[in-house]
């Protein structure tokens, strides 16, 4: 069954296995192929109809997210027609879609804003009637504005397909479907985990996080790839800075072991950084009971003192030190070694069991 | 884990016991959702509750608290008797099989329901399933080891992957789940008491040596007290100084007055934290760190991926990077550490951990995603996959192990099991995630999950507050009526300090490894107030 | 049938719509007055539905006779004079054996396979099926062919599906027979939708168990191991006679475990849909089975590979299955013979909107419009003049009449833009405003457009508004390039054939009618004088002869004059509301 299928796509021989889709194999060859529903989360769901290509032999224009690949098999990716369907497309998204980028969170971010761009449309030819639906902000955490919302259903399956929630559903027809809430419910009463993976998914402004609101868009905030500080899954995160403050929080789609994937605590859970409640200073324990704070030197001194005094007195072992599962590796090495080379005890160990 | 994260989603069948995935592992818990969604993967869960992970099971086992070495062995047991057992695996790649197999002769499925409340049927169906997939893995987490049959449990986990061959391949594998988001690099650089980095024993001289050469000092041969017999010591006044870092023992620790009590009683205490937490309430003196948002370093996550992280922030005033003031104390101690940056010290860990020696700073900035530990050298590609054609010992012996009832069972006057756990929405003792106030908006305050039935002989109403006592102590938590509980057995989390529910669990400890029996305590309930409302979805 | 005397009303839908059921209560009630040994009986529809309450007489020593248009009132009449005296009500009578009348070219014109049955037997008597060679087929098929043999059968008599896209229903049969999956199922497709179709509703509530014939010969050729009709909710009837169906030819041992003693065994389901017409798209049916909301998907994968639940399933419409026993009584060669190249055997047609005898027609493929419109609907009512007729519902194209002489068949009609679908042929006279009834079929398909994919949620709703302001008369000049490019674009570029198609009726109108379209933009003058905001309402005082009935029906008080004097229009007060022309006798009434 396996081997490699031989393609070409607008020329360029390429390569893939069975079961790939013309998309994968066009993406790693770096040929563009303009998407709005695709996500590589989820199983291709051929919505949007951007990514349409001719196939040649193929009855019609074929999705390339939904398409297998075929051995022999001659793709186009752009012709008069495609770009033509693509066109329209995103004028006819446009034609419902509110016209605020200057305030949209996802300004920046946003797929639809980037495609508007890349093909130039600036005004809809299909001005008509727009929807005027309000803004669903009754949790603590997820903002949804269906008026921005492009129905590419990428929300509804993250939340079926991966998070087994289930929480969105499509409801109405036509013009008038939207993607809803059983019986429209705020999400704090349905099985919302508030994992927020639906706003990873959507590519436009029509879930937002409510916490990162107005505190910095794409383009304005320093970027850092790290490591979430929670449980032992170490999923990659980006970390949006500005001013040192972290203002949101996303994973790269592309990157780590979770690959996009966070969960409540991972993508919401970062506030504590900046809490105001953080330690600033060392602090020592007065005679009355009270803290007091003290320089560095001061404190690590009156720490050294004391510990060769306890030492001296009733030996190494009379000495222990708990380590922490949340601190890095050097820290820990670094912590144990201080137990052993320089307290001189193996009384070292951390809540592991916990 | 022997296998790695990404590696979950390949086997055909993933037997969940004691690993409430959802809300522990959460994105674990979406790459099994995604391959059960997507028709390539059956769920067997077996857990006292109904945890959320077990709707989309094929098979849920609910047993009771502390019986799980009786289900495996009841699954293994059916296993043989139905000769699904994988005979060549079993020739070629492990010893002791034939006392192994004598022992599982007592539990046949008709006692082990008697002793799991589980129905025979259902532990033969979860043993077939188990058995005839092509591919089958193990996950499991602290409900597995928090029994004073810890020890036992993670054993019999190991018979079952041994006894089907289920073993050194993609898709199989024994995956315990940590905690914690570095709890696997702490234990890996030697913050226990019996090991320096990359478990290298303490009481082996060849290793203290090698250690006494590179750090340049004499070190103790002895191994040092576990965190569980610190507490008792510092109550007997054998121990008279603690320095915490980063960690909030207090809260977290099992009978909680008992702790309490012992970190009273100390001399010294030194906390180093990023918040005044409770433990540092106790302190002598309080060091401000840096969050983890505002250092360089590596974490390692549960399948050994060593991966660095980034510094985005300065940190606030005038706190620091633990390592640096570590180092700092150790030097004014008089033992000189003068590391200039971080990867001074990870240069030293790659020089004296064979399982970290590739793994240098270079090697990690170099990897797509991070490093997988063994790397024994820098241009090893590191190992997602452990015993893979032999174990690291060899063979893989079969332990036989017989099921032992907990420390408590519930008595007249205590005629209640409480285990306890995490939620989705908070982590740990709730220093990180109760500062963030919409998650703190989310779960306010710790439920007291009840099955009906029990709420009705009770007379518990939804949002009532009740008292829940133990031998040991009482707590007074909201009530909450849950499809999630099963009769008998009630849950509370661990997460909130004004609920401190290890008033309540036991100090006793599982014989080797020392873990306190966080799951199983005997209680009893007492309706206090009706009052208030709960948000009953997490 | 006995030799006893026989009254047969047809209660199909149709006939109940009528008043059927009082007819037929008052029927029996007068034979049972006059104490007579006749045998009342119900059938389902013979298609004269532009004469319906049908009453067929069955006399001894008389011709059969079926009487159309028939009330309650007439019951008396018709007992006394046909079944006592034995004489023939010719002003009522519709259809004489044997004997020329008017309205007999409308069966004469026509070749009925599937609709055979329809009208004749009772459908809800199994034994009636089966007097007239049902479940021979099955008999035959099961007793001594193999399912490839089947497969060959169906292949080899040309038989395409008849739902709309004519696919090969023996090359479709093939793939879901080679496909493998722990379950296989048949289905059929009874989500008849488009307005003005209704023959699959007929068939199923005329003929059910040839339907059901059909699907257990399929099933046992490509292996099913279970079967569904999806059936649209809004045929109660037709759900009711399904139902029956399965049950009599389960009890027979046409159904259900072990057919006929063959091995075979299949389970048919009846599951009634939401009321979505985009559940007649076949990937939309199959979410629809499974409990999902009526999405379609991309294909591939195609359903003969991943259907229900993931398994192999082969769709097919109920025409198609009715087709199949015959094809299998007789012969695929005979069938072949039938029809064109490419299309074989016949096709059922519903003749609706102005044409003077509206109702079901089946026809050999290759029939012309012209003989099908005038032929067998017997023309334009009223003697007016023909101007299009829409070819396969709110998907389909309009075609003029220039094109009348294009024969029916999977080839001619989408070369002339429209298509076959389902069978809808929606007949127009010079009345119809071509922008208005585009718009009409669009504000149906937008509306029904599940929202899935852009093009068809966007893209038709963008249409729609195109032509409601062409229709008011507030069209702009390059909104015919603006709507020719969007109706292009959402043909080619959606994701089902419900945005795939929807454009036709807008494509074939500005094809044929553009003048139209340039009328109501540039002159402001809509040539049908149909459009209310493009025109205004006058009276001809040549023609008006004052006798005041247009005064009197005016809602809105617009209309003055003298007794024996012409009539005027106040155009301000006029709501165009169209009832002073219909209610004119001497024409005067004109539009401008």
């Amino acid at each position: 069954m396996s081997g490699e299928i031989r393609l070409k796509i607008d020329g360029k021989a390429c390569s893939g296995l069975k079961g790939e889709t013309i998309l994968e194999v066009a993406r790693r060859n770096e040929i563009w192929i303009p998407t709005l529903c695709y996500d590589e989360r989820l199983e291709p769901y051929g919505a949007c109809r951007l990514c349409l290509v001719e196939v040649k032999g193929a009855r019609g224009l074929l999705p390339a997210c939904t398409t297998e690949i075929t051995e022999g098999m001659e793709v186009r990716t752009s012709t008069k027609r495609i770009e033509s369907i693509r066109r329209t497309v995103i004028e006819l998204l446009l034609s419902d879609h509110p016209d605020d980028c200057m305030t949209c969170e996802s300004a920046g971010s946003c797929v639809l804003q980037d495609l508007a761009y890349r093909y130039g449309v600036k005004r809809s030819p299909y001005a008509g009637e727009t929807h005027k639906y309000g803004i669903l902000n009754g949790n603590p955490l997820i903002e949804r504005d269906p008026n921005k919302c492009v129905l590419c259903g990428r929300c509804v399956r993250i939340c079926e397909e991966v998070v087994g929630a289930g929480v969105y559903g499509f409801v109405n027809r036509g013009f008038d479907a939207i993607v809803s809430t059983p019986y429209d419910h705020s999400l704090l009463d349905t099985p919302c985990l508030f994992c927020g993976q639906c706003i990873s998914a959507c590519p436009v402004g029509a879930l937002t996080s409510k916490i990162s609101k107005g505190k910095g868009r794409y383009w304005d905030v320093k970027k850092t790839d790290t490591i979430c500080p929670y449980c032992g899954v170490g999923c990659t995160i980006t970390l949006w800075t500005k001013e040192n403050r972290i203002v949101n929080v996303t994973a790269p789609i592309d990157k780590g072991v979770n690959k996009g994937d966070l969960c409540v605590k991972g993508r919401f859970g970062y506030q504590f950084v900046n809490s105001p409640d953080r330690l600033k200073s060392p602090l020592v324990r007065q005679r009355d009971g009270s803290l007091k704070r003290v320089s560095w030197k001061k404190a690590v001194s009156y720490i050294a003192e004391n510990f060769a005094r306890i030492r001296e007195q009733y030996g190494p072992d009379s000495i222990a030190g708990l380590a922490s599962a949340r601190c890095t590796n050097e820290e820990n090495y670094v912590f144990q070694k201080f137990i052993r080379a320089a307290i001189g005890t193996n009384n070292v160990d951390h809540c592991a069991r916990l | 884990m022997t296998n790695s994260i990404e590696d979950i989603g390949l086997a055909d069948v993933t037997f969940i016991i004691g690993s409430n995935t959802t809300e522990a592992h959460p994105v674990i818990s979406m790459e099994l959702i995604k391959a059960v969604k997507a028709g390539r993967k059956k769920l067997i869960v077996a857990d006292p509750r109904n945890i959320m992970i077990s709707s989309f099971a094929e098979i849920v086992l609910n047993q009771k608290p502390g019986t799980d070495v009786a289900l495996l062995n009841g699954m293994m047991h059916w296993i043989l008797k139905k000769k699904l057992h994988n005979e060549d695996f079993i020739a070629e790649r492990t010893e002791g099989f034939d006392e192994f197999k004598k022992s599982l002769a007592a539990y046949s499925p008709e006692k082990v329901e008697k002793i799991t409340g589980v129905p025979k049927e259902d532990i033969k169906r979860a043993a077939e399933m188990f058995a005839s997939a092509p591919r089958a893995n193990i996950i499991y987490a602290m409900g597995i080891t928090q029994h004073t049959t810890g020890t036992d449990n993670v054993m019999a986990v190991a018979n079952l992957a041994m006894l089907t061959g289920n073993i050194g391949r993609p898709g199989t594998g024994v995956n315990p789940l940590r905690g914690q988001n570095n709890v696997q690099g702490a234990c890996d650089m030697g913050a226990l008491p019996d090991v320096y980095s990359g478990y290298q024993k303490v009481t082996d001289d060849a290793a203290r040596r090698m250690m006494e050469e590179a750090w340049g000092v004499p070190l103790p041969a002895k191994p040092g007290l576990k965190v569980t017999e610190m507490v008792d010591a510092a109550l007997r006044g054998d121990i008279k100084a603690i320095y915490v870092m980063g960690e909030n023992p207090v809260i977290t620790d099992s009978d909680l007055n008992h702790s309490i009590k012992a970190f009273q009683s100390l001399e010294f205490l030194v906390v180093q934290d990023i918040f005044m937490t409770e433990t540092a309430e106790f302190a002598d003196v309080v060091l401000p760190s840096a969050s983890f948002a505002e250092k360089e370093g590596t974490f390692t996550n549960t399948e050994r991926r060593v991966q660095r992280i980034h510094k985005a922030i300065e940190p606030p005033g005038e706190a620091r990077p633990d390592w640096e003031i570590i180092s700092e104390v150790s030097s004014a101690l008089g033992y000189k550490m003068s590391y200039s940056t971080v990867y001074d010290i990870s240069r030293e860990i790659s020089k004296v951990t064979p399982s970290y020696r590739g793994i240098t700073p270079n090697a990690i900035a170099g990897a797509a995603c991070g490093i997988q530990w063994p790397c024994p050298e820098e241009d090893h590609p590191g190992t997602p996959i452990l015993h893979v054609g032999k174990f690291t010992r060899g063979k893989g012996k079969f332990m036989p192990v017989h099921y032992k009832p907990p420390h408590e069972s519930p008595t007249k006057d205590y005629p209640l099991v409480l285990t306890t756990g995490r939620i989705l929405t908070h982590y740990h003792a709730g220093s990180m995630t109760r500062r963030c106030p919409p998650l703190e908006e989310i779960a306010p305050e710790a439920l007291a999950e009840f099955h009906e039935s029990d709420a009705a002989a009770y007379g518990i109403g939804e949002g009532d507050i009740v008292e829940i006592a133990t031998r040991r102590g009482k707590i007074e938590v909201r009530a909450t009526i849950s499809e999630r509980a099963n009769p008998g057995v009630v849950f509370v989390p661990f997460h909130y300090a004004e609920t401190p529910v290890n008033v309540l669990t036991p100090s006793a400890l599982d014989p080797v490894c020392k873990i306190p029996e966080f799951k199983v305590s005997a209680i009893k309930v007492k309706a206090k107030k009706r009052q208030g409302q709960t948000r009953k979805n997490l | 049938m006995s030799g006893k005397d026989r009254v047969v009303v047809g209660l199909a839908t149709c006939g109940i719509a009528a008043g059927g059921v009082s007819v037929m209560e008052e029927i029996r009630r007068e034979i049972k007055k006059r104490n007579l040994g006749v045998e009342v009986a119900e059938t389902g529809c013979i298609g004269y539905c532009f004469a319906e309450v049908l009453v067929e007489i069955q006399k001894a020593g008389m011709p059969k006779v079926i009487y159309g248009e028939v009330k309650p009132n007439d019951v008396p009449l018709i007992v006394e004079g046909h079944l006592i005296e034995g004489k023939i009500l010719r002003d009522k009578a519709l259809l004489i054996e044997g004997r020329k009348t008017p309205e007999a070219d409308f069966l004469k014109k026509q070749k009925r396979i599937v609709l055979a049955n329809c009208g004749l037997i009772d459908p809800e008597n199994i034994d009636d099926y089966i007097a007239t060679g049902g479940y021979e087929a099955l008999k035959k098929v099961l007793s001594g062919m193999t399912p490839e043999q089947v497969r060959e059968e169906i292949l080899a008599s040309g038989l395409r599906g008849r739902g709309g896209a004519g696919f090969p229903t023996g090359q479709k049969w093939n793939l879901c027979a080679m496909a493998q999956g722990k379950d296989k199922y048949i289905v059929c497709n009874a989500d008849e939708g488009d307005p003005g179709a209704f023959m699959d509703r007929s068939v199923l509530e005329g003929d059910p168990h040839a339907v059901i014939e059909g699907m257990i010969i399929g099933g046992y050729a490509i292996g099913a191991t279970h079967g569904y009709i999806y059936c649209r909710a809004e045929y109660p009837l037709a759900v009711r006679r399904l139902k029956k169906a399965i049950a009599d030819a389960t009890s027979r041992g046409f159904l259900g475990k072990n057919i006929l003693s063959s091995g075979y065994s299949l389970d048919i389901v009846v599951k009634e849909g939401a009321g979505a017409f985009v559940c007649g798209e076949e990937t939309a049916l199959i979410a629809s089975i499974e409990g999902k909301r009526g999405m379609p998907r991309p294909r591939p994968p195609f359903p003969a590979n991943k259907g229900i639940w993931g398994m192999p399933t082969n769709i097919n419409n109920v025409e198609t299955f009715a087709n199949v026993p015959w094809i299998i009584r007789n012969r695929a060669k005979k069938f072949a013979k039938m029809g064109t190249v490419g299309s074989k055997g016949t096709k059922v047609f519903c003749l609706t909107g102005k044409v003077r005898r509206g109702g079901l027609a089946e026809v050999e493929m290759g029939t012309t419009l012209r003989e099908v419109i005038f032929g067998v609907g017997g023309g334009i009512k009223e003697g007016r003049k023909f101007k299009a007729v829409q070819i396969g519902g709110p998907s389909g194209g309009c075609l003029p009449e220039s094109l009348l002489d294009t024969p029916v068949d999977y080839d001619s009609l989408p070369a002339a833009g429209a298509i076959m679908g389902s069978g809808g042929m929606v007949v127009v006279d010079d009345t119809t405003c071509m922008v208005d009834l585009a718009k009409y079929f669009l504000t149906f398909t937008q509306m029904e457009s599940c929202g899935k994919c852009v093009p068809c949620r966007l893209g038709t709703k963008r249409m729609l508004e195109i032509l409601t302001r062409i229709c008011k008369g507030e069209g702009k000049p390059e909104d015919i390039d603006l709507l020719e490019k969007l109706a292009i674009d959402i043909k080619e570029g959606s994701l089902c054939q419900l945005g795939g198609t929807a454009p036709n009726p807008v494509l074939t109108t500005l094809r044929y009618f553009r003048d139209e379209y340039v009328a109501h933009i540039r002159d402001k003058r809509c040539p049908a004088g149909l459009c209310v905001d493009l025109v205004t309402f006058h009276i001809d005082p040549e023609k008006c002869t004052g006798c005041g009935v247009c005064l009197k029906n005016c809602p809105s008080g617009a209309i003055s004059g003298e007794r024996k004097k012409p009539h005027v229009i106040d155009e301000d007060k006029c709501i165009k509301c169209r009832e002073c022309i219909r209610r004119c006798r001497f024409d005067a009434v004109y539009t401008v």
